[in-house]
């Protein structure tokens, strides 16, 4: 008997019961920052603490964080832990782009609902056998090995019913990872429209979501969704997009995120968001977390 | 002033000292340009035993071409291409000036100079017209694999060109997923470049940010870090070649349709990422190498590390033997992909790709930093079949080497007592080189700062050194053995593209 077969047996089930059972994995996760005291008295400036310009302050001092564009350095925390900290949790995920920015604005929840039922309306069809294809657009090479994570044993994403294809004409979910490398962007367009509808797109990882540090414009077309807040070298935000900031400001290489080339439907935040996270957003997308606000654990 | 006369000799004259240098058991570690106002410096990096040395050459101002280095020194022959998409000029005598990185079209062409700040345009489109097509022979096919790829892979072209099943050659196209690093590191605080650095290539985080810091420490004059912090990150950067060692074993494995095998290997590099994450929150090891120590200790106790390790270490070596007896698997392995050791020391192949065809230069050996100059390497792998069998090899022998070291460094953690663990002072200004030993190999950053940011910074990967001699492994292998050629190089696209 091959030996191969003990081996396997080795260790029992090792498959996580997520989402069906909680997993403290998952739950024990630190995600993107987020703004624990919004209302900041002080009149310093927060701004100049994030790298990649996540911070902003309105006139009134309050503090907003995007989650889209945080990289996780953890720099506010370690500066600020009084007005920043940590979220915890896997659901990392928002179906808007405007839903990463935290604290979550009230009036945004009636649009938020009505985004998520028209997702959940698109991919009706698609609850028991879904097909991903996944498309690299400029990334460091980790957010594909979290992804590919999702086939080992523990996560084992083929009990959900969950395939990856090598076709787009067979897909129904496309993954987008890394910073929208101009060079991708009609190879990543023509994966896009190669995919029968219904189709949705998840932008993995905070260089799909924003661009992360590499930051850039598509020529003169700012970065679909909440364009973001360049940030000049001392970290304060530059004025206008990073066509006119030039660099600094963000790469000439990339478009700020894949959302300049294909329209997103899932934004996974994280660097990179680990499996859980984007098995999280894969199965908020397709509208099979019942019950579950697609706007819990990370935010808060 | 085009190349004429004495600018041109000088340049030559510095080229044949290179090729002499590399002749007499140097090894070219590089080249690279930077932009100086109206002019563009060269400048090329050897290696030796204890020492990496900077060799500089300024072309006349607004030169358009020089005499190339490729001609004497064959391993230049990726690094001139990608000068010439940078900065426009042109390598007189190159074998093969095609772009690399950034094709782009017409004399007028906007490159980006990195060196010169605040030159660069908002955007550059890659103009993939200016890649020449190839005119094949009859009875030849060009199989494109990619830049999407069939898995779940890195974005990158290659070009079989084959009668039917075997591949007497291979074309790569890079510039798919070009990201500008090098020009984005620019203008960077010298704290935040770390950040970027370890975002370059992401399976070697920690090695990078290890390279950069190093420069940085160079930099500020000193090439030790507090003891425990070197320890902090010998442990993570083992670590992180622990996971990359296995997840080339799971990417093999998968390739000989070994189901069991591919889900064990997959269970311990999940294993691994966890511990890691449980260090420091990062399933990368992000976060923790800052310039002068790290950023903390690690967030599990010492004997909990230790006994983590000690699992770790008896499940991986038994699926490891186990995977080394299935003749099935070893069958495919064997001969497949084969880098001739003459190939090997002329190009100075980096990491497991070299030692498996008997090249070992790994620089926590000849050039120790951090803890290891302090914690016991043992004997490099032996190897000399180059084959992808050979280099599967040497990855369970740095596998073995590295649990070694982790169960050491832990060990002289927990004895280590308190102090700092970062070094006093900000670095405002300077140059230097700065080097790590990634899971690829040797990883070797040029840094040049001023008042407290980046103004030059060239991270030059394990990846980019080596990937060019996958053109030459194909001797007699077929199509399907591609997946096992390329899962044995397990190099990464992001180092390479930049």
């Amino acid at each position: 008997m091959s030996p191969w077969v003990l081996r396997g047996l080795r260790d029992g089930v090792v498959t996580t019961r997520w989402p069906a059972r909680p997993d403290p994995y998952a739950e024990g996760w630190r995600g993107p920052a987020v703004v624990l005291d919004a209302r900041s008295d002080r009149v310093a400036n927060l701004v100049s603490l994030c790298p990649t310009g996540s911070i902003s302050q309105g006139s009134d001092g309050e503090v907003t964080l995007d989650q889209g564009c945080c990289i996780l350095c953890g720099r506010c925390v370690q500066e600020r832990p009084d007005v920043f900290g940590w979220s915890r949790g896997a659901a990392a995920a928002a179906l808007s782009r405007t839903g990463l920015v935290v604290p979550e604005i009230g009036e945004t929840d009636q649009g938020l609902a009505a985004v998520r039922a028209a997702l959940a309306a698109r991919t009706a069809a698609l609850r028991r056998s879904v097909h991903l294809r996944h498309v690299d657009a400029g990334s460091d090479g980790a957010e594909e090995q979290e992804i590919a994570a999702l086939l080992n044993p523990v996560y084992d994403i083929h009990r959900l019913g969950i395939f990856f294809t090598a076709s787009p004409r067979h897909a129904d979910v496309l993954l987008v990872t890394g910073a929208g490398a101009h060079g991708m962007a009609e190879p990543l367009r023509r994966t896009y429209a190669g995919m029968p509808d219904p189709k949705i797109v998840i932008a993995i990882g905070t260089d799909a979501v924003s661009g992360g540090l590499l930051g850039g414009n598509a020529e003169d077309t700012a970065a679909d969704g909440t364009p973001r807040q360049p940030v000049s070298g001392d970290g304060a935000p530059a004025g206008g997009t990073s066509a006119s900031a030039g660099i600094p400001g963000g790469s000439y290489a990339t478009s700020g995120g894949v959302g300049a080339v294909v329209p997103v439907d899932v934004w996974i935040p994280g660097s990179p968001p680990p499996p859980f996270a984007i098995l999280h957003g894969l199965l908020a997308g397709l509208g099979r977390l019942p019950g579950r606000q697609e706007s819990e654990g990370a935010r808060r | 002033m085009t190349a004429a006369g004495s600018p041109a000799d000088s340049v030559t004259a510095e080229w044949n000292m290179i090729a002499r240098e590399v002749a007499a058991g140097r090894r070219f570690a590089g080249l690279m340009g930077t932009q100086q106002g109206d002019a563009v410096l060269l400048s090329a990096h050897l290696t030796g035993p204890g020492e990496v040395t900077t060799h500089d050459v300024v072309l006349p101002a607004d030169a358009s071409s020089y005499p190339a280095l490729t001609p004497v020194l064959g391993a230049a022959f990726w690094y001139e291409r990608e000068i010439h998409d940078l900065f426009g000029i042109v390598p007189e005598g190159h074998p093969r000036l095609e772009p690399l990185i950034l094709p782009l079209a017409g004399e007028h062409a906007p490159h980006p100079r990195p060196g010169a700040p605040g030159l660069a345009p908002a955007a550059i489109w890659p103009d993939e017209h200016s890649v020449p097509r190839h005119v094949l022979g009859p009875g030849l096919f060009t199989i494109p694999h990619g830049p999407v790829r069939s898995g779940v892979m890195e974005s990158i072209e290659y070009l079989v060109e084959t009668p039917g099943e075997d591949i007497p050659h291979l074309n790569m196209r890079l510039f798919y997923k070009h990201r500008g690093i090098e020009k984005r590191l620019e203008q960077l605080t010298v704290g935040d470049g770390v950040l970027l650095a370890e975002r370059t290539e992401g399976v070697a985080s920690v090695a990078h940010a290890l390279a950069y810091a190093h420069a940085v420490e160079q930099i500020g004059g000193t090439s030790e870090v507090p003891w425990r912090a070197g320890l902090v990150r010998v442990l993570h950067a083992e670590l992180e070649r622990l996971a990359a060692h296995v997840d080339a074993a799971t990417r093999l494995a998968d390739a000989a349709g070994l189901a069991v095998a591919t889900a064990r290997f997959g269970l311990h590099k999940e294993r691994v990422a966890r511990l890691v994450g449980r260090m420091c929150g990062s399933r990368f090891g992000r976060g923790v190498v800052v310039p002068g120590g790290v950023s903390g200790m690690p967030m599990v106790s010492g004997s909990d590390f230790l006994a983590e390790i000690s699992r770790m270490e008896r499940a991986v070596t038994a699926d490891a033997r186990v995977l080394m007896g299935t003749a099935s698997f070893l069958d495919r392995l064997r001969g497949t992909g084969p880098l001739r050791p003459e190939r090997a020391r002329e190009h100075g192949a980096l990491g497991p790709i070299g030692k498996a065809s008997g090249f070992s230069d790994d620089a926590r050996g000849t050039r120790p930093y951090d803890a290891y100059p302090g914690l016991g390497l043992g004997d490099p792998p032996e190897h000399r079949a180059g084959d992808a069998l050979a280099r599967l090899r040497v990855r369970w022998d740095e596998v073995r080497q590295s649990f070694h070291l982790l169960r050491q460094a832990a060990d002289e953690l927990s004895g280590a007592g308190e102090g700092p663990l970062r070094l006093p002072g900000e670095v405002s200004s300077g140059r230097a080189a700065g080097w790590a030993e990634a899971p690829q190999g040797e990883v070797l950053y040029d840094l040049r700062i001023e008042d407290g940011r980046i103004t030059r910074c060239r991270p030059r990967s394990a990846s980019f050194h080596n990937l060019v001699l996958f053109h030459e492994v194909f001797a007699g292998d077929i199509l399907t053995d591609f997946p096992f050629i390329e899962a044995s190089f397990g190099l990464s696209v992001a180092g390479v593209a930049l």
